[in-house]
């Protein structure tokens, strides 16, 4: 009877850490908790080219993450592209609606991000709201291409 | 050359008759599992013995995978000043791969294996024909709840594995080599999928635990009963069931991951 006890605790054990350890993968591994714990607001931007800006991407003001890329779609009446950005709701109300955000790369081949550079108006930017000042993605071949055609400009020496 | 051709229709026929009486075994089982549920008895003591005694030898290879998967990763990843990214790799490559397939591999080795042979010498002593006799049905009150148990533990041995091998990596990345643990965790967090990452690897670890359950209690129903018989049956529990863990790996990762 003692030892059916101590097979049965023994059982009970082994399941309860399996799914123990499943819930330790999905909350400290897969960051679940961190998801569900910070309310987040929604504001858009416009930009001309996202250029390999995905969802997900990280946005940033001053190198730290304040919130996530969550959505990109394209405006087929403004030919641009809509980001939707997930901003923590603990920064409501302290980004300037004057903000310029820009898409930068992190490192030479790195992945994309959005950089918010905060501006000096005094109205904070709110749910739904939209950044109206944007910088697009330097896109690498253009870059090349106009400097090809700057240089064939050039007189001959 | 007849004789070949022959041969090769001899193999092919017992292949066949194998995976068909495979399949009749797996179905007799199924149809037993009402039975075991109304006798939980019967499936704690498989758990205890499949799984449980598993426990510390799926644990302690699961810190040490993680362990040199960071002291290795750590060594090239540095290289390209890319340190940071050791915690989502660790954990990336064991949720995906190691944590399921290796776990997997442990359990026939530990579990499966031992299963084989209890029942296999079960056979050779003529206990499963004495409880025919009886009128007891084998494949229900023998056969199924260690299947039960074996498909039960493998997923939740996986996951142990899994946990362990990303505290082992966080040991020896954060702790010893001092890599910056929000570094760690945060690019873990970050790159690591709930649906994508997570509950694949979940799907991965069920389908291996049934694959090891099935293999490992056909092997040893079907065996010749012999000591002979029961250590060849034993055999080829381990060795079809890696070879099929490791080729469904193949496949299942093929299935998932081709974004």
């Amino acid at each position: 009877m003692v030892k059916n006890r101590l097979i049965e605790t023994g059982v009970g054990l082994f399941v309860l850490i399996g799914f123990g350890a499943l819930l330790f993968l999905a909350i400290q591994v897969s960051g679940l908790g961190e998801f569900y714990q910070d309310e987040s607001f929604k504001v858009t931007a416009r930009f001309d080219n996202i250029g390999g800006l995905k969802t997900n991407a990280p946005v940033t003001i001053a190198g730290v993450e304040v919130g996530r890329v969550q959505d990109i779609h394209y405006d087929p009446e403004e030919f641009r592209a809509v980001a939707t950005l997930n901003i923590q709701n603990r920064y409501h109300g302290h980004i300037p609606d004057d903000t310029f955000a820009k898409i930068l790369t992190a490192g030479l081949l790195g992945e994309k991000y959005i950089g918010l550079q905060p501006g000096g108006s005094e109205d904070p930017l709110t749910q739904g709201g939209e950044i109206t000042i944007t910088q697009s993605s330097l896109v690498l071949e253009e870059i090349i291409g106009q400097f090809l055609f700057s240089k064939s400009q050039e007189p001959l020496p | 050359m007849i004789r070949f051709i022959t041969a090769v229709g001899h193999s092919t026929l017992q292949l066949l008759t194998s995976l068909g009486r495979a399949s009749l075994l797996l179905l007799a089982m199924l149809r037993g599992l009402p039975s075991v549920l109304k006798r939980p008895r019967l499936l704690i003591d498989q758990m205890h013995s499949v799984g449980v005694l598993t426990i510390s030898i799926v644990s302690i290879s699961g810190l040490f995978v993680g362990m040199v998967l960071a002291l290795q990763s750590h060594h090239i990843l540095s290289r390209f000043g890319a340190d940071s990214a050791l915690g989502l790799m660790v954990a990336a490559a064991l949720i995906r791969e190691l944590g399921p397939v290796l776990s997997a591999l442990l359990f026939t080795g530990r579990a499966g294996s031992a299963l084989t042979a209890e029942i296999g010498l079960m056979k050779a002593t003529e206990q499963l024909s004495s409880l025919e006799m009886m009128a007891v049905n084998p494949k229900y009150h023998i056969l199924a709840p260690r299947f039960l148990a074996s498909f039960l533990s493998v997923p939740l041995l996986a996951a142990l594995f899994s946990s362990l091998g990303v505290l082992g990596g966080w040991l020896v990345g954060g702790v010893i080599l001092g890599v910056d643990e929000a570094a760690f965790w945060g690019g873990m967090q970050g790159g690591i999928d709930l649906r994508n990452d997570l509950i694949n690897g979940v799907i991965k670890s069920i389908t291996f635990g049934f694959v090891c359950a099935w293999i490992a209690i056909y092997q040893g129903y079907d065996c010749v009963p012999t000591s002979e018989g029961v250590s060849r049956a034993t055999t080829r529990t381990v060795v079809q069931t890696s070879m099929a863990v490791l080729g469904l790996d193949f496949i299942l990762t093929a299935l998932m991951f081709n974004h």
